[in-house]
């Protein structure tokens, strides 16, 4: 963890003179003995989209309400602004929510829900009107201010809890899985909004959600999340290309996993065949290095005519056989075994027919050194099954 | 197995739209023909017995005496108005303090307590049902009685004067009326409450509201359906009963429940018993129409 810290701590240097927006200092929450945010520490930078990712019972949830103040930390400290506000209540907190369900009022109509948080702030009667008009017209609400809020569709409605957030103009944004309810089709166009929204009010958004995709697409920065830590931090390309455990490789996508041990430095396939690979976040000695992850778009497919197949300095080099082709119309995915009994799976462009392959088919995989990187070996539990990441947490 | 080769003939043929929309109109048939016979004709012939004239012993022929409205009203030997309006006093009075008494614990059961208590604490509201309501009225009078232990003790305790006394009085008539009908607001005003999304009170908290202000702006009027059909239930049972203030009360606490009981039951006056509860329903009907415009809520029907 200390490696990815120190990362943290860089990424947020062009804001040493102002304080973050948000910074956990070991936190850690703890429900009737269950370690549920486990000492945790991160910082926010102002301004920024910060996506917290993780499967269900992660933490995430928790950490975001902690910064909420719906839950105090069991140890440790919150700042905002460079303020403490570990204790502090909700209702004192520059601080504002956009709540998985949406947790409209049901009694108010769309505009006394934008307005609620401005009058209990005791705002004059004109900047009201003048805010919440303005952040209606924003999220592409204008006419719906006499609307009851229960009456419109999710998507609408989602747009309302964004606005009864977002006007309050607060220093930092919660949003709870807020795409959770959304069909996939207004999902994607949300997505787009909210960066566009993000972009347009400067305000620190922490994201938290369970889907790699989401985090992806609209995080600055992601952190993965796992049994109440953040396994890996950073921008989402180099955290996808470049994960620092198998858990975080997995969680963000397929992903090929070569059993590899070091000899003298040189890591070696079960065959013994010498392959390179780019050196980990987490393992520093070659050591250390139990295998070699890679993504399944990386590798590419050619028919074995006898050629020589070793490895070079640039690229690796597999014998492989076909086992299983799905097409995909755009794409195919294949499955191969290899001469050591691993299975691969690759992706593959359907650019013209003469490349596709049939079950059967000796080909040969090559993928360049630096697609490979390098991981130890997992640690503690395994990642959760695939269908428990799908469910929204609670 | 006849049965089996012979239906889909008859999903084949297309029904017809009566064929399609009656059964809704088939299952109100038996509600429907209970409102008919056991309320509205008993409405009607209740209006016309109170036309009617005569006496308990040659019988009572209708002559449609409309006069006996403003007989008994206007320029009557016994007080009528007074014992309505009196009636009408015992039951604002008990609705308000039923609120204010029940609103707390319904929030207290919804809010505070962990779920494996909520079940025992409805039953515990409850519990009075289970004894007759006529019993558990006389035992308050036998608790309450001069000599019962609660004021003969208050009076050793030199804690009341000699000649005080709870029974008789008006507080007495309210105060069990208030018991008796307590459950029937708490338990509205609980489904009410408990049917609040806790993320709606996390939401106000979120938007700047300290814990009075979640109160007064997000709980209460979202339980404002709750305290509405409480306030039906407890009012209108309040105005119209006759038990409770013929067993605590006095001669000063006679209402209209007991006017109308008394003029039926013991004097025969059949007409002037049907007038009477007519004109107490014509005036319960107005308050509530009026009560309702004024407080009431479109979603009532989600909760009673």
């Amino acid at each position: 963890m200390s490696t990815t810290n120190a990362e943290v701590n860089s990424s947020v240097e062009g804001s040493t003179q102002s304080p973050a927006a948000v910074r956990l200092e070991n936190v850690t929450k703890e429900f009737k003995g269950i370690v549920a945010v486990d000492n945790l520490t991160l910082e926010l930078a102002q301004g920024e989209f910060f996506a917290l990712l993780g499967p269900s019972g992660c933490g995430k949830t928790t950490t975001l309400r902690m910064v909420g103040g719906f839950e105090q930390p069991s140890s440790g400290k919150i700042f905002l602004g460079g303020q403490d506000i570990t204790w502090s209540p909700p209702y004192r907190r520059d601080v504002n929510t956009v709540f998985q369900s949406y947790a409209l009022f049901p009694h108010l109509s769309v505009y006394d829900n934008v307005a609620f948080g401005l009058r209990r702030k005791g705002k004059d009667k004109v900047d009201i009107k003048r805010l919440v008009e303005e952040h209606l017209e924003i999220l592409g609400l204008g006419g719906f201010g006499p609307r009851p809020a229960t009456q419109l569709s999710g998507g609408q409605q989602q747009r309302v809890a964004l606005a009864r957030a977002l006007v309050n103009q607060p220093r930092v944004l919660l949003l709870d899985e807020p795409m959770g309810a959304l069909d996939a089709k207004i999902r994607k166009t949300m997505q787009v909004e909210l960066k566009r929204i993000q972009r347009e009010v400067g305000i620190t958004f922490l994201y938290v959600t369970h889907d790699q995709d989401e985090a992806m697409a609209l995080g600055d920065r992601i952190a993965v999340m796992h049994g109440g830590r953040y396994e890996d931090l950073g921008a989402p390309q180099r955290v996808y290309d470049e994960p620092a455990t198998q858990f975080v490789a997995e969680f963000l996508g397929a992903c090929n996993l070569l059993p590899v041990t070091s000899d003298h430095g040189q890591l070696r396939l079960p065959d013994g065949a010498a392959i390179g690979a780019r050196p980990g976040s987490m393992v520093n000695s070659p050591e250390l290095i139990a295998q070699v992850g890679v993504r399944p778009e990386k590798m590419l497919l050619q028919r074995d005519t006898g050629q020589s197949a070793t490895s070079t300095d640039a690229m690796n080099v597999v014998r492989a056989t076909i086992t299983t082709t799905i097409y995909l119309g755009a794409t195919s995915e294949y499955e191969l075994t290899t001469p050591w009994g691993g299975h691969l799976h690759i992706l593959a462009q359907n650019i013209s027919d003469a490349d596709r392959h049939g079950p059967g088919d000796q080909v040969i995989v090559t993928w360049e050194r630096d697609h490979g990187f390098a991981l130890p070996a997992a640690v503690g539990p395994q990642r959760v099954a695939s269908t428990e990441i799908e469910e929204p947490t609670q | 197995m006849t049965d089996v080769l012979e239906r889909p003939k008859a999903i084949n043929k297309k029904p017809s739209w009566l064929r399609r929309h009656s059964p809704p109109y088939w299952l109100s048939l038996v509600g429907g023909g209970w409102m008919l016979l056991f309320f509205l004709i008993p409405l009607v012939s209740g209006l016309i017995v109170s036309l009617e004239t005569g006496n308990p012993i040659s019988g009572y022929t209708l002559t449609w005496n409309w006069h006996i409205y403003s007989q008994l009203f206007v320029h009557s030997d016994i007080p009528y108005s007074t014992f309505l309006l009196r009636s009408l006093y015992y039951g604002v009075a008990t609705t308000i303090l039923s609120i204010l008494i029940a609103y707390p614990m319904a929030y207290f059961i919804a809010f505070r307590v962990s779920v494996r208590w909520k079940s025992p604490l409805i039953l515990l509201v409850l519990l009075s049902f289970f004894v007759s309501f006529v019993i558990r009225t006389d035992m308050w009078s036998f608790v309450l009685a001069q000599q019962g232990f609660v004021i003969s003790g208050l009076r050793k305790l030199h804690l009341v004067s000699a000649n005080f006394h709870i029974l008789g009085t008006s507080n007495a008539v309210i105060g069990g009326d208030i018991y008796n009908n307590l459950p029937f607001m708490v338990l509205p005003i609980y489904v009410a409450l408990e049917r609040i999304d806790r993320r709606i009170l996390e939401a106000a908290r979120d938007l700047y509201s300290n814990g009075r202000q979640v109160f007064l702006r997000v709980v209460l009027p979202l339980s404002r359906a709750g305290i509405f059909a409480g306030v039906l239930l407890v009012f209108i049972t309040t105005v119209g009963d006759p038990v409770n203030s013929s067993l605590l009360g006095g001669v000063g606490t006679y209402t209209i429940g007991q006017a109308i009981q008394d003029s039926y039951l013991t004097n025969q006056q059949f007409n002037v018993a049907a007038a009477l509860s007519t004109v107490l329903m014509v005036i319960l009907g107005i308050i509530m129409f009026a009560y309702a415009k004024i407080f009431g809520t479109e979603n009532l029907e989600n909760l009673v």
